[in-house]
Order: C-alpha cells, then sequence, then structure tokens
C-alpha cells in the first residue's frame, strides 16, 4: 500500500506574548519587556497514512489536533521534524476562508479552485458539478458579500470536495449546514472512501470516528497517546478525558471509579437473536458516589445500535466493590457481534468511568431478515 | 470487472506521483519550483486584486490611467510652469519616468500590508504565501503595461519616436524593475507582520525615495556636477531605481543634450551621454545584482513566514 501521508517526527513551539509589543516605539524602547513563552503544542508525532485509508484524530480542545493538521496542510510548518506527502490534497479546514466577498460566487470558485491547486480549465470542467452541489444557482453571480453564512458553507464546502484530490482533509466541518446538508457530506466522504482516496478526519466526536474510520489516533497536550484501531483508539481517549475530569476536580469529589469487569452468569457471550441476556458489571469506587449507568451497543461497522442510561434512578456505589447487573429481556440483534460499552456519568452527562469495548456478543439468528434489527416483519397480500 | 476498470481509470496510481514535503525551513530551490507551479493561482490573484480595486468605482480600470495622468499634469504645472525648468516637452520627461515609479511604488504600497490583511487566508490555506506579495506586483505591472501604451500613444500624438537602437535594452531594464519590485514588496509583507508601524514608515520612506530618484527632475542637470567633484557619483546611483528610470528616460526621450525653453535658451544636459554599451552593461549588472538580491528575498521571507501563525 502506498504510503499517501509520512509524518516523521513532528514538533511545533508557538511563541506566546504575555505583552504585544508590535509598534516600532514599543520594540526600540522596551526590547525585552513582555515575557515570551514557548508552548509545545506538538511533540514528536510520527505517523503513516496509506492509500484508502481514513483515519480518525481524535483530542479535546487545546490538544493540539488542528495544529497537526495545519502542519499537513502546509500551512503551518513543523518547528522540526518533516511531513511527506504523495498526491494531491484538499483541506476543508475553516471553510470559505478564501473567499473574496466583494466578488461574484462564480469569481470565488475560481480563485478558490486556484488556491487548492486547480487551472481555469480544470475548474471549467467541475464548474457545473460544485453550483449544483451547493444548491446555489441563482446566486452564483451574486457578490459572496450577500451571502448567507449556510449559502457561504455550502459553496466552499461544493468546491472543496470537487477538486478531485487523492487526500481529503477534514475539520470538524461536518458540524456545519443543516442535517441534510450533513448527510450530504457523509455521503460524500462515503464514496471518497469508495473511489480509493486517504482521508483525514478531525473530530471530538467518537461516533463520527466509529462510522467513518479505519484507525483512530489520539492526541493529548501534543502528544500521541494511541495510534491503531478505533475502539482501542477511542478507549484510550475516553480514559483521557477521564484523566482530565479528574484534575479539574479540585474538591475531590469525583471519586476514582474503575470498571472491573462484565460478566455473564453463564459465562458465555453467545446469545440467540430474540434471547435475553444479563451482565454483571463488576467497579471499583474509591469513595461512596451517585451516578448514572450508561451503556452503549455498537455493530462492528461502528453503527450505534443503542444508548441506554438508568436515568432517573442513579447507581449509588459505596467504597470498595460494586456490582451492577443489566437485563436486557430481548435482543432483537440479527446475526453478529455486537460491542459493549458500560460506564458512569454524572448528571450532566460528564463520564466519570469508561470502558470501550467492556463485552462483546455474538447473536446468532435463523431468520431471513437482514439488517441488524429483527421487526418480525409479516407480509400478507390484502 | 467493470467497477474495477472504471475504479482504475478514475484513480490514478499514487505510486509515481510526486512527493512534496512540509518542514522548517524549505529551502530556495523548493521554493521556487513551489512558485512556479502555482503559477495558476498568481494569475487569478492578479486577476481579482484588479478586478476588487476598480469594483464599486464608476470609471472602472479607467482610474488607472486617470490617476497617473492627474499626478503628471500636477508636475507637470509645478515644474515646467510655474518654476520653469525650461525642459523641452516635460510631460514626456516626467511620463518616461514616472511609469517606472508608479508600478514600484503601487506594487510596494499594496504588499506592505498583504499578508496582514488577508490574515485569514494565510492561516487556514496553504500556499506559497509570497504569492499574495507577488500578486500585487503583477497587478502593478498590468497598470504598467496600460501606463506604457499610453506613453505609446502620448509620443505618437507629438510626433515623436523613441531611441530604436536603444530600444532592445527595455526588456533587460523591466525585468530587472520587476525583480527589484518584488524583492522589496516580498520582504516588507513579512516585515510587516512583525512590525506593523512599516506600513506608515513605508509610505514616508516612498516619498524620500520619490525625490531620490530623478523622475521629476534631471539627475544630470542638477547633482551630477557637484557629485562628480567630490568623486561620489555612485552614492547617487546607490538607489537601483535610478538606473532603470534614467533606461526609460533615454528610451522614450530620447535627447540627452536640449535647448532650455527658457530664454537664452542656454543647452541642458538632461540624460547622461552615455553609448548603448555602457546601458547595456551598467542595466545588466544591476539585472545579475537584483537576481541575487530577489533570491535573498525569498530567503529572507522563509525565514520570516514560520511565526506567522502566531503573530497575526
Amino acid at each position: 500500500m502506498t504510503t499517501v501521508i509520512d509524518v516523521e517526527n513532528i514538533s511545533k513551539q508557538f511563541k506566546i506574548h504575555h505583552e504585544r509589543n508590535q509598534s516600532l516605539k514599543e520594540r526600540l524602547l522596551h526590547p525585552k519587556s513582555g515575557s515570551t513563552e514557548i508552548f509545545n503544542a506538538l511533540s514528536d508525532i510520527s505517523f503513516q497514512v496509506s492509500a484508502n485509508e481514513t483515519v480518525g484524530i481524535l483530542g479535546h480542545n487545546g490538544s493540539g489536533k488542528s495544529t497537526l493538521l495545519k502542519c499537513i496542510c502546509g500551512v503551518l510548518q513543523p518547528t522540526t521534524g518533516q511531513i511527506r506527502l504523495r498526491g494531491s490534497l484538499a483541506a476543508l479546514l475553516e471553510l470559505g476562508a478564501g473567499f473574496q466577498t466583494e466578488l461574484s460566487g462564480r469569481d470565488n470558485v475560481y480563485l478558490y479552485g486556484a488556491m487548492l491547486g486547480l487551472s481555469k480549465r480544470n475548474v471549467d470542467a467541475i464548474f457545473d458539478d460544485i453550483v449544483a452541489f451547493s444548491e446555489i444557482e441563482q446566486f452564483i453571480d451574486t457578490q459572496v458579500k450577500f451571502y448567507s453564512s449556510g449559502m457561504y458553507v455550502r459553496l466552499a464546502f461544493a468546491v472543496a470536495v470537487n477538486v478531485d484530490p487523492d487526500i481529503l482533509v477534514v475539520d470538524e466541518v461536518l458540524a456545519v449546514g443543516d442535517e441534510r446538508f450533513q448527510a450530504k457530506c457523509i455521503d460524500r466522504i462515503r464514496t471518497f472512501q469508495e473511489e480509493g482516496r486517504s482521508i483525514l478526519l478531525v473530530t471530538h466526536q467518537a461516533d463520527q470516528v466509529r462510522a467513518l474510520c479505519d484507525r483512530a489516533i489520539v492526541l493529548d497536550g501534543g502528544l500521541m497517546v494511541a495510534n491503531g484501531p478505533v475502539q482501542e483508539s477511542l478507549r484510550i481517549f475516553r480514559e483521557h478525558l477521564l484523566e482530565d475530569a479528574v484534575e479539574l476536580d479540585r474538591t475531590g469529589a469525583r471519586a476514582e471509579i474503575s470498571i472491573d469487569s462484565v460478566t455473564t452468569p453463564s459465562g458465555s457471550f453467545d446469545v440467540k437473536s430474540g434471547a435475553g441476556i444479563h451482565f454483571d458489571v463488576q467497579m471499583t469506587s474509591h469513595a461512596a458516589y451517585s451516578g448514572n449507568f450508561m451503556m452503549e451497543i455498537f455493530t462492528r461497522g461502528g453503527l450505534l445500535v443503542s444508548r441506554s442510561d438508568a436515568q432517573g434512578s442513579p447507581v449509588n456505589l459505596k467504597p470498595g466493590l460494586n456490582s451492577v447487573g443489566v437485563d436486557l429481556p430481548q435482543i432483537p440483534l440479527l446475526d453478529g457481534v455486537y460491542d459493549v460499552n458500560v460506564g458512569i456519568v454524572d448528571r450532566h452527562g460528564t463520564v466519570m468511568a469508561w470502558r470501550e469495548q467492556a463485552a462483546s456478543i455474538q447473536v446468532a439468528y435463523s431468520g431471513r431478515e437482514g439488517g441488524i434489527v429483527e421487526l418480525g416483519a409479516s407480509i400478507t397480500q390484502q | 470487472m467493470n467497477e474495477a476498470t472504471s475504479a482504475g481509470v478514475q484513480r490514478r496510481s499514487l505510486d509515481d506521483a510526486p512527493v512534496r514535503v512540509v518542514s522548517a525551513r524549505a529551502n530556495l530551490r523548493t521554493r521556487l519550483r513551489n512558485l512556479w507551479s502555482r503559477r495558476e493561482l498568481l494569475t487569478s490573484l492578479v486577476s481579482s486584486d484588479i478586478r476588487i480595486k476598480y469594483k464599486n468605482s464608476a470609471l472602472g480600470i479607467f482610474w488607472s490611467m486617470l490617476s497617473p495622468a492627474l499626478t503628471l499634469g500636477i508636475y507637470d504645472l509645478v515644474f515646467s510652469v510655474i518654476t520653469k525648468n525650461g525642459y523641452p516637452n516635460f510631460a514626456l520627461y516626467l511620463f518616461s519616468g514616472l511609469v517606472v515609479w508608479n508600478m514600484f511604488q503601487n506594487a510596494v504600497n499594496m504588499a506592505t500590508g498583504v499578508i496582514v490583511d488577508r490574515a485569514g487566508l494565510v492561516k487556514k490555506v496553504s500556499f506559497p504565501r509570497e504569492i499574495l506579495a507577488l500578486a500585487n506586483v503583477g497587478a502593478a505591472v498590468v497598470y504598467f503595461a496600460i501606463q506604457l501604451c499610453v506613453l505609446c500613444l502620448f509620443m505618437l500624438a507629438l510626433g515623436r519616436s523613441p531611441a530604436w537602437s536603444f530600444l532592445w535594452i527595455l526588456p533587460i531594464s523591466f525585468v530587472t524593475l520587476y525583480l527589484l519590485t518584488a524583492s522589496v514588496a516580498i520582504v516588507m509583507s513579512a516585515v510587516t507582520v512583525y512590525l506593523r508601524d512599516m506600513r506608515h514608515l513605508m509610505e514616508v520612506l516612498l516619498q524620500l525615495w520619490f525625490w531620490l530618484s530623478p523622475v521629476v527632475y534631471s539627475y544630470q542637470n542638477t547633482i551630477a556636477l557637484r557629485l562628480h567633484d567630490h568623486g561620489v557619483t555612485w552614492v547617487y546611483f546607490l538607489n537601483p531605481v535610478t538606473l532603470i528610470i534614467i533606461t526609460f528616460q533615454r528610451i522614450f526621450y530620447v535627447k540627452t543634450t536640449v535647448l532650455s525653453t527658457v530664454a537664452p535658451h542656454p543647452p541642458l544636459q538632461i540624460l547622461p551621454t552615455w553609448t548603448m554599451s555602457t546601458f547595456f552593461y551598467a542595466n545588466a549588472s544591476l539585472l545579475a545584482l537584483v537576481v541575487v538580491v530577489f533570491l535573498g528575498s525569498l530567503m529572507i521571507f522563509g525565514r520570516l513566514e514560520g511565526n506567522f501563525e502566531s503573530e497575526l
């Protein structure tokens, strides 16, 4: 497999000025005034992305994921290390950043296309597709300054996804637009995957990573803490979130809770479709804590089947060993392996303890329905 | 089978696609290659720069002729009519120097703030940042070309012809002008990111620079002798614009020695009486120097652009 992105020992440092002294007078009179702090946004990051691979980059705010992405796109230069890119790259960083508001939509499409590295002839060829995708046919010759923010973003996205890049870099832009446009964007990303392009997706939405990515990288405080299968990386991502939550906690009221194991009475995780299953979840808590129990069930393809929590009836954990029972009276799922994540969240939804892929259940189904849920449909002629 | 074929057609193999490297310091060759590979972006930016500049004005691009014409009229009025410098066809003398100066000044003025003004773009979209400054220079070249055409029409109207035998030096002189302007524009655009005062300082510096260049007066007729007496003629030519302006004047104004229009009509030596080969060697050596300066400006820009993100 060809390596399309090769990130080699990238570090990026920023100088943070505490006193802005950008005028000549200030510099001459007080050359040393204002302290400068070196901030390590990225420390020694290395990874590779192959052709036809979709990689998610996870991390919470300030973890360095946007900096990394900007380095890959060439917007920022790394302080040390280098990045080797093969093939063309289109970045959906900040949509419409290259637009000149005084110019018409049409002119901007050409200008933005040129910024992404297209010739005028290339843009001519895809112009109609761009306009159709953006759904602003009637305003294409209007100055962009009169566009609504939605039109602005749609036009920018339309240009970026129509330029036929080998590598597509997406930075949380999927959060824009209405639901229908978002679905369209996700759809376009799937088409890209089918066509064998590489995609780098930065997000803090675990669901998106699960649904779209083959692999995930987790950044925390500028360090790469995970680079591997999605499930594994998501587990590490959640753990790091948790660590930060504990660090933030000054009163110490947030007890350290660990989820030790998930078992079934029979010891088997095989279940027939339509039958029930019972989990015993063992947890150790260092202090008394009252929170909500939460469980998620995912398909191996990353689709969320169900998320349930014991809303309104919190579990009261006592110091020491605790056991929580989860009863699923009837599993209407079809053939396949399903992963179970369990955790404890507080009443605001903040995760206090989490175990990704705590158990996997194997569902056996002998009927004829396809998909993931058995609805028990019966067809009769009337 | 069918699917595989269509996918194969659509996706070219990446195995032999060129590799681009993003690293702390791109070397000069990479910088030049990147610039060359983005020349289409340069033309797009130049045309959008021009369109935006005249977007909401009634006279549009006509202003690029009108405003230098008005400047020309004012200088002509002051120096030829009021202070009676006695240069025959002073407007033509002025015009030949002004086309050069206007290009230099326009480009440098526009480029000085361009990185700061387009911070949003610089922080979000990847392209060689020098292109923003070069686009301003490109727009100035367009106005220069328009003015040059007007100058030709003006000469036609006066019934004058250029110094044909010197005409072939014009391209050398123009390339020198372009590279010099580009160098100053590129460096200033980056320096302004760190020192915002540069924008205001540059306005004053350009004024000073203008008066140090022989546009509205004749170097030969004013200070040449005094400098020559002290043996420091070279000081005046430290200003690289001087030689370019004198070359343009030699080509379009043609006459080196004229009779004053003011009685008792003494002869005035307006331009140096250099031979063609002197002009050629002077221009060629300046060009060689400016090429080095241009490469140096790209290197300086490369050094400075690393911290744009945190300074913008």
